[in-house]
C-alpha cells in the first residue's frame, strides 16, 4: 500500500511517502495506525494525538473501520486549513 | 461548470465576465474572493495540498451545490504554494436565476471547502519562523449549519 502525510504530520514522520506491503494484522484504518504508531519514532510522534489526525482511503475521507487493502493509498494528515 | 487548483495568480473579472456567458436566465452572479491578511507583520504563507483529493473534492462540493440549488454556472480556484499578504487565494463563483441561491451556494461552497477539501496553511511570523494553521471550530460549525438544513432555498 502507498502511504501519503501531509502538513505537519510529514513533518513529524519525515516522510512524505511511503510504500510498503501490507503488514500481517492490518486490515482496516484502526489497525494501521496502531501498527504505524507501533514502529516509534516520528510516525508515534505524528500519531500522539489521534484527535488531531484525518485519514483519507483511495482521495476519500475515512473512518477507523474503513477497509484497507495492498492496492490502496492512505493518506494521514491534520485537520484541514485552506480557503 | 468547473473547479480546480493553480500555483499563480487568478483574474476574478475575467471570471465573472465568463461566467454564465451568453445565459440570458442569469439574474444573479455571487462572487467571493479570498485573501491572505497580514497577521502581525508576517511574511506570508504557504499553502500545501493533496493534490489527487483536492480536485476530487472540489468537483464533488460543485456538485453537491448544483443538486442543492438550481444554478446556471459555477467556478471554484483554489491557489496552493507561496502566497504573501493581500494575495488571493479563493475564488467562489455562482451564477443562478435568483440572488438567494447564487448567495446561500456560494456560502456552502466556501463552508465546505474550508473545512473538506485537503488545503493546510503554514504561516510565516515577521521573525522568520513559520507555523502550521490550526483549524478554527467556527469554521466547523459554519459548515455543519448546511447540514442542518439551514439555507435550503
Amino acid at each position: 500500500m502507498k502511504l501519503l502525510y501531509f502538513a505537519w504530520f510529514r513533518e513529524r514522520v519525515g516522510l512524505a511517502e511511503e510504500t510498503l506491503d501490507r503488514p500481517p494484522g492490518v486490515v482496516d484504518v484502526e489497525s494501521l495506525l496502531g501498527w504505524l504508531e507501533a514502529r516509534g519514532g516520528g510516525h508515534a510522534l505524528a500519531l500522539s494525538d489521534r484527535a488531531m489526525v484525518r485519514v483519507a482511503v483511495n482521495h476519500d475521507y475515512a473512518d477507523l473501520d474503513t477497509p484497507v487493502g495492498a492496492d490502496d493509498e492512505v493518506a494521514l494528515f491534520p485537520p484541514v486549513t485552506g480557503g | 461548470m468547473a473547479a480546480w487548483t493553480q500555483p499563480e495568480d487568478f483574474d476574478a473579472a475575467a471570471v465573472m465576465d465568463a461566467l454564465g456567458s451568453g445565459d440570458t436566465g442569469v439574474g444573479a452572479v455571487c462572487l467571493f474572493v479570498g485573501r491572505v491578511r497580514d497577521i502581525d507583520g508576517g511574511g506570508g504563507l504557504t499553502i500545501e495540498h493533496y493534490a489527487a483529493m483536492t480536485e476530487k473534492h472540489m468537483a464533488r462540493l460543485e456538485d453537491q451545490a448544483r443538486r442543492r440549488w438550481d444554478l446556471r454556472d459555477c467556478v471554484i480556484i483554489h491557489r496552493h504554494g507561496r502566497l504573501r499578504p493581500s494575495d488571493n487565494i479563493v475564488l467562489v463563483a455562482v451564477a443562478a436565476e435568483h440572488r438567494r441561491a447564487a448567495f446561500e451556494a456560494a456560502g456552502f461552497l466556501m463552508d465546505r471547502l474550508k473545512t473538506e477539501a485537503p488545503f493546510w496553511k503554514r504561516e510565516e511570523t515577521p521573525d522568520g519562523r513559520a507555523h502550521w494553521v490550526t483549524a478554527r471550530s467556527e469554521d466547523v460549525e459554519s459548515a455543519a449549519r448546511w447540514d442542518l438544513g439551514g439555507g435550503d432555498p
